[in-house]
């Protein structure tokens, strides 16, 4: 089947199966690898992605389904070479330890911050009920995202 | 003590990390994002009984499958021998069975690989596996390590009677069972340390490609020391020399500790590319990875120890089943050995230690080191034994600790179960009393006592941990003594280029802990260059020249060191070649802050950048001097080292749930001097979400036919943010004098320190119901249930 996608403000067309997941198209078919797969059953969050300004996991959306959308990956995210101010606000917290898990979260956390700008302790972490990491205890997560929140404001 | 000159400058500073930016950006490479020219892709055929017979495999239909390149059994690899186990159970026998490449016959564990699939895409990969046809011979199965090592219990190995893979023991029995007999008190208790999934982020993955006209091949691996897996596999399964085989890691995420080793994938997927001809990779799945990957723990201990009225102990014994699985994993009797049996001192003075450990197959996925290694087994039973004898006497268990602690003046300490090693450096009071005053101790009880009034079921709990880190003086832990096969030094090199930027090649292999920064504050310090002017090559066995990995919380404390070392001889040259250039003796010209110069005249010297510069171009060096600023570093410790502290969890227990929350968690840790404390917080953090996880929630559960009921993230309890209170982290800092560094490792204290703490807080909070002992994980099922048998 053919898809045409925008993914990351550029133009993009592929032959898929019905069943290619979309993480596998962009992974493998646009050889965008910085969305990452680590479990098979929607509870990791690591292949978060923005399709059409929503945050998704792309390993339980069809590539068909994103037919004509517009998706944005880590890839897309820093612009001109500049880190995003949730890449930033990453970095400076030391939320991110191996790294597997950090494209998810900063998608997930940009999209957090776009529905709520300034959310309590309680709610970042309600809110990022669906990213797991492993190596932070979550603790400079949390910071990096209070952070990347204060710097929207 | 010796004093330790302290290296100045970045060292020390919470400096952010120079891996960040590719990770944060997506640019880092992984091993499920490589791709070779003309890459195949593969899929692993896995039992679906935990043992059975394999009367035939019929892969007619998936070779035919569209996309499939070719269908391989175990009878395919049959030329190759099993996998080595390196770390067997120092001084007693070890009676070993390890996995092949495939299995050929018979499986003894669900999840073992018995077929190959190699195809154009790993779609089609996965689709030839449902056409491959199997005969099976299900067999009886046993999943409990006591059970199995019972009287009468099926045998699962024909070399391995009883299903033993070791009987291992230290201390002094006889003396101990004496002090036994003469305490004032004997606590006996029953623990399950359970087992764990230890769930790296990215799961396993290799990929290889084989040159015929060479021989060679070039393994690419999600892998914790690849050094090591070319040793193994080179020496161990192809019978190749070490020259014939490059190892490499990309950015590796996650590994704590299912990453060390030689797993039967990494076997097959280097032999495919060999069989196709073309270059393949394989990556794991979730459920792969939980059933086919390391699991960790899994210890049932009975443990009797004596003490006095005054709650002085006197004697430990335990004897512990250790449940390694259907066949062994490349470290796993070492495991709940050395480093568990030999930390059983914990932080105190005990004086008659003994400690039995029967290593037992069953028909579970293999056991081997996960974050810790040991050391949370031994933690868990110290530090309930401790709360069992305070409970016994009623006695305060922060006074009883106090009581039996190490004292500062007492080290180097010998435990005596420690096969020559010395507890280093400690003050383990400082640590407790800085906790003890964030916390609010006195102020807490107080509170207690007035919630309890109330019905509420408030907790705290302590645990005073010792570890052992920093592996190890090689001639201690290899065959002679510990019985690993192998040595335990580490390599550096270092060079400074003409332009007088460093690069500095290491052996140690990051998941996530940030070598490339840590190692570059330390250049700089030394050679007082900017950090960005540092590069650090790893993960490369073209890189170092030998390097044994990261685990063991090693890096530091064996694998900086080395860098430290060099950075002094090439200090040491600079200093010579500025002599020259400065027309001054040598013993005149000292070498700070990036510069050499005449004692006393600093505004006189050479930069390091113009030493570095004179030194590659070599045009006017000192009579027999070589070029270039380069030193290799082979650095083998003379000890381990032995970071401790205090964590305190506070608890409160849901009367109408069991539910356990968090409320409070406290650490304060001492891990030797800090390189980068921003990276120690975030080491110590991930760790105590760990080890609390064990406390409360994670446990693999096998079911009778020994069926993982716990394979995905769906069934398996990996803690979400919102499962964590905010932690609160400290530090006291006792520099080790084993090394010039100070460091003692800091990558496992959280998950050691932590479990224990936490199931001392609950049973803390029920012990008005008398419950005095809770095995984990603490669900609020298990906890319901407990406080209505207790009457609560």
């Amino acid at each position: 089947m053919h898809v045409s996608i925008t993914v990351n403000g550029v133009a993009r067309e592929a032959e898929v199966e019905p069943r290619t997941l979309l993480v596998d198209l962009i992974r493998d078919g646009f050889g965008l690898t910085g969305t990452k797969i680590a479990c098979d059953t929607s509870q990791c969050g690591s292949c978060t992605v923005h399709l059409d300004g929503q945050a998704v996991k792309s390993c339980t959306v069809l590539a068909v389904q994103a037919d004509g959308a517009d998706v944005t990956t880590i890839e897309g995210l820093a612009a001109d070479g500049d880190l995003h101010a949730v890449q930033e606000a990453f970095h400076e917290q030391h939320g991110l330890q191996c790294g597997f898990c950090t494209p998810g979260m900063v998608m997930a956390t940009v999209a957090l911050l776009e529905r709520s700008p300034d959310p309590s302790d309680e709610e970042i972490r309600h809110e990022l009920e669906g990213n797991l990491c492993r190596c932070t205890g979550y603790e400079n997560v949390v910071r990096a995202v209070r952070q990347a929140a204060g710097a929207g404001r | 003590m010796t004093t330790v000159e302290q290296p100045a400058g970045l060292v020390g500073e919470p400096v952010r990390r120079v891996e960040d930016a590719r990770l944060l950006t997506g640019q880092a490479k992984y091993l499920a994002d490589l791709t070779l020219p003309g890459m195949a892709h593969v899929a692993i055929l896995r039992s679906p009984y935990a043992h059975a017979r394999i009367r035939s495999i019929d892969t007619t239909k998936a070779a035919a499958h569209p996309g499939v390149v070719a269908v391989f059994t175990g009878k395919d690899f049959e030329h190759l021998p099993a996998l080595p186990c390196a770390w067997q159970a120092g001084g007693v026998e070890n009676f070993v069975n390890t996995p092949r490449a495939l299995e050929i016959d018979r499986v003894t564990f669900t999840g073992a690989g018995i077929a190959a699939v190699v195809a154009e895409s790993s779609y089609a990969a996965e689709d030839a596996l449902e056409l491959i046809e199997v005969d099976w011979e299900p067999l009886d199965v046993i999943v409990d390590a006591e059970q199995a090592a019972a009287e009468g219990a099926l045998q699962l190995h024909e070399n391995a009677p009883g299903n033993i893979v070791m009987d291992w023991s230290c201390g002094d029995a006889e003396a101990t069972d004496q002090a036994l007999s003469e305490a004032h008190v004997v606590v006996k208790e029953r623990l399950v340390n359970q087992r764990l999934i230890p769930t790296p982020m990215e799961g396993r993955g290799a990929a290889a490609e084989y040159e015929p006209s060479t021989g060679r091949y070039t393994v690419w691996m999600s892998s914790q020391d690849p050094h090591i897996m070319r040793l193994l596999m080179t020496a161990f399964v192809f019978g190749i020399d070490e020259t014939k085989m490059r190892c490499i890691a990309l950015h590796v995420g996650g590994g704590f500790g299912t990453k060390i080793f030689l797993y039967p994938e990494y076997v097959l997927v280097a032999a495919l590319a060999e069989k196709v001809g073309r270059p393949v990779k394989w990556v794991e799945t979730r459920r792969e990875n939980y059933v086919a990957t390391t699991h960790g723990r899994d210890h049932v201990t009975y443990l009797e120890v004596g003490a006095k009225r005054d709650g002085t102990i006197t004697a430990f014994k335990a004897k512990t089943y250790a449940n390694l699985g259907g066949v062994l994993s490349t470290i796993a009797p070492g495991i709940p050995t050395t480093l568990y049996g030999r930390m059983l001192s914990g932080a105190y003075r005990i004086p008659n230690i003994h400690c039995q450990v029967l290593g037992v197959y069953t028909n579970t996925g293999m056991v081997d080191a996960y974050r810790g290694a040991g050391r949370p087994e031994a933690t868990y039973a110290v530090e309930r034994a401790v709360d069992l004898v305070a409970r016994e006497l009623e006695l305060d268990p922060v006074e009883v600790r106090r009581k039996n602690f190490v004292p500062p003046d007492a080290f180097p300490y010998d435990p005596g179960i420690l096969n020559g090693l010395e507890y280093d450096t400690g003050d383990y009071g400082k640590a407790l009393d800085r906790a003890l005053e964030i916390v609010g101790y006195e102020d807490f009880r107080r509170e207690q006592a007035e919630t309890r009034r109330q019905g509420r079921h408030r907790g705290i709990g302590f645990s005073t941990y010792v570890e052992i880190c920093g592996a190890a003086p090689s001639a201690w832990i290899g065959t002679v003594g510990e019985g690993w096969g192998a040595s335990m030094w580490e390599s550096a090199n270092v060079r400074v280029h003409l332009t007088g930027k460093a690069v500095v090649t290491i052996g140690t292999q990051p998941q996530g802990q940030g070598h490339e920064t840590t190692t570059a504050q330390i250049v700089a310090s030394e050679l007082g260059i900017p950090i960005e002017d540092v590069t650090v090559e790893l993960g490369d066995t073209q890189g170092a020249p030998f390097g044994y990995g990261t685990y063991a919380s090693r890096s530091a404390a064996v694998g900086a060191v080395a860098v430290y070392n060099s950075l002094q001889r090439i200090k040491q040259k600079a200093r010579r070649i500025a002599a020259h250039m400065l027309e001054a003796d040598v013993e005149d010209v000292e070498f700070e802050g990036g510069r050499a110069f005449v004692k006393g005249s600093p505004e006189t010297g050479k930069t390091i950048q113009e030493i570095a510069g004179a030194a590659a171009l070599a045009y006017d060096l000192p009579e027999g001097e070589e070029p270039f600023l380069d030193d290799t570093t082979y650095y083998d410790p003379p000890n381990c080292t032995f970071p401790f502290g205090t964590h305190v969890a506070v608890v409160e227990v849901d009367q109408e749930t069991g539910q356990v929350t968090l409320e409070r968690y406290v650490a304060v840790d001492d891990v030797g001097r800090v390189i980068n404390p921003m990276i120690v917080d975030g080491q110590v953090h991930g760790g105590i979400a760990q080890g609390v996880a064990q406390a409360l929630w994670e446990g693999a559960v096998y079911d009778d036919e020994g069926q993982l009921t716990t394979s995905s993230l769906l069934d398996y309890a990996v803690p979400k943010a919102e499962f964590l209170p905010p932690l609160e982290v400290e530090r006291t800092e006792t520099p080790t004098d084993v090394n010039p560094l100070g460091v003692k490792g800091a990558g496992e204290t959280g998950t050691i320190a932590s479990t224990p703490a936490v199931v001392n807080a609950v049973v803390d909070a029920l012990a008005p119901l008398g419950i005095r002992h809770l095995d984990m994980p603490l669900t609020p099922e298990r906890v319901w249930r407990a406080m209505r048998e207790a009457g609560g």
